[in-house]
């Protein structure tokens, strides 16, 4: 299923509207929030939405690969404005975190990033993510060489820590996170018979030649 | 983080019940009842009293209170209770109380509530995930209730039911059911008889809303929040310290005993401060505060405890 050929100039608008786009749910929540307009705990549920968002970002990047290999979508151009929304959501996630959630209270906020598995595993994954966001950029890639390839491969440990903080942060898992396990499971497994199925293809394409 | 804080509305200036009661029926009326989804039962005004124990901590508000809590029944998201219980039906209700007493008994709600004064009750409601309210209840002593089926001299706990009915609960049926049904909860004899443990049969001086656990819960205000059973049905006095839910569940996370405790912490996150819930408009007004032993009613209830260690008996 090819997709339409863009030029190049409308390539690059329909980028800055995925931006665009892709920022709405966290500016909107953000408005409606400070405005009173989230019932109940505006505050979880404005941090717990960011994080989501975030999640949702990663499985979509993530999901470029297979999507290209395996149903001939190429989306290879949006990829890296996927990631970077990913990043800007886990920003957002951490500061409402240190502020509204808990307050700056850095004493406590401190404790519970070393004592807390589930929250040691989403600042790990933040940092991780740090790297990743400063060289999304051409200059770091030619600069780079493969090794932006290997250091980029941190996406998939960052999945993992990401799925995994949300998870325990529950007290039972339910439907919407046993969602993101199974898309984790999928988008990780195919990393691992990827090498395989690229190499069945190609013995096929050799032996049709 | 200052927040601005609205003045509280006086209870005069609240829409009057019937102004608001007969534009429904205006609307009902208009748009032919029966093209209309089933509408939610109504709440219905309580005569309450004030009782004791009150607190003048700035209170959450209603509109919070009822479309924000847990209810797994319901769904197991917040908003879930409020959205997916229009169609529960806690009347007629009867309640279902036996075990070691003299006098076993099935009440019929609405006789009981004109049989015992009720008194508003506002209490800190501190949840075991770290966010806490503060909530005019109105309702009666659990130990009121205990007295009409006089308890024997064996009976050393008190075993609570929620009602089980998946046609009505969504959260009952399906795949991914968070726990099993009933749910179910327990006290201690002198927890159960303690003045602060209340029957709620309203909330902010209405009956008590579906989201809430109607028609009637437990509230226990030095307990983490599940320890609060809703929608009971049966009442059971028993000599042996009943299961309860959560506590089934996940042991190491959640005891039988689940008194607020900001020493001990729940394994997975800590409970030495907590969110207050209130009723800015910036993000709820919510502030983080230093979550207080047993509550703030460590004064009433910490002799009950004397001599127990409190990070075993979590």
């Amino acid at each position: 299923m090819p997709l339409p050929k863009l030029s190049p100039r409308t390539r690059e608008a329909t980028i800055w509207a995925l931006y665009a786009m892709g920022l709405i749910p966290g500016l909107w929540g953000f408005y409606q929030g400070a405005t009173g307009q989230i019932p109940g705990d505006p505050v979880r549920i404005f941090e717990h939405m960011l994080g989501l968002w975030a999640l949702r970002f990663l499985c979509l990047g993530l999901a470029v690969t297979p999507l290209r290999e395996l149903a001939g979508v190429n989306l290879i151009a949006y990829r890296r404005a996927l990631g970077l929304l990913a990043f800007y959501y886990v920003l957002a996630h951490f500061t409402v975190y240190l502020t509204l959630d808990r307050g700056l209270m850095f004493s406590t906020i401190l404790a519970d990033i070393v004592k807390r598995p589930y929250i040691t595993l989403g600042m790990a994954g933040l940092v991780m993510l740090i790297p990743l966001a400063f060289t999304s950029n051409r200059w770091s890639i030619r600069r780079l060489g493969s090794d932006w390839n290997r250091l980029h491969k941190l996406v998939y440990p960052i999945l993992i820590v990401a799925v995994l903080h949300y998870a325990l942060s529950l007290k039972v898992v339910t439907g919407e996170p046993a969602f993101y396990l199974l898309v984790t499971a999928l988008l990780l497994g195919y990393r691992l018979v990827r090498p395989r199925l690229l190499e069945a293809r190609r013995r096929l394409r050799q032996a049709s030649r | 983080m200052s927040a601005y804080r609205p003045p509280r509305i006086p209870s005069s200036e609240i829409t009057p019940k019937g102004t608001y009661l007969n534009r429904r029926s205006f609307m009902a009326a208009a748009g032919g009842a029966a093209l209309l989804p089933a509408l939610p039962a109504l709440a219905e005004k309580l005569t309450v009293k004030p009782g004791p124990y009150g607190t003048t901590e700035p209170q959450t508000p209603k509109d919070t209170v009822t479309s924000y809590n847990n209810f797994y029944e319901f769904g197991t998201n917040k908003g879930d209770p409020a959205s997916n219980s229009a169609k529960f039906k806690p009347r007629p209700w009867t309640l279902e109380v036996g075990g070691m007493v003299a006098k076993p008994q099935t009440f019929d709600l609405d006789k009981l509530i004109a049989d015992i004064p009720l008194e508003e009750r506002i209490y800190r409601m501190r949840c075991v995930e770290a966010w806490s309210m503060v909530i005019p209840w109105d309702g009666f002593p659990l130990a009121a209730l205990l007295d009409k089926v006089e308890p024997l001299g064996s009976a050393k706990y008190v075993a609570f039911e929620t009602v089980v009915r998946p046609e009505e609960m969504p959260g009952q049926k399906g795949y991914f059911q968070p726990m099993p049904w009933p749910y179910v909860e327990g006290l201690r004899l002198d927890e159960a008889r303690h003045p602060l443990t209340l029957l709620a049969v309203g909330l902010y001086g209405e009956t008590l809303k579906n989201p809430n656990g109607a028609p009637i819960r437990l509230v226990v205000p030095w307990k983490y929040g599940f320890k609060g059973i809703k929608s009971i049905v049966k009442i059971t006095l028993t000599d042996k310290q009943p299961p309860n839910s959560w506590n089934t569940l996940q042991a190491n996370e959640y005891g039988f005993y689940a008194n607020v405790n900001p020493e001990v912490d729940h394994p997975r996150w800590s409970q030495a401060t907590e969110r207050r819930i209130g009723g800015g408009s910036f993000f709820g007004g919510s502030e983080q505060r230093p979550t207080l032993p047993f509550n703030g009613y460590a004064d009433e209830v910490a002799s009950l405890y004397a001599g127990m260690d409190l990070r075993k008996f979590y």
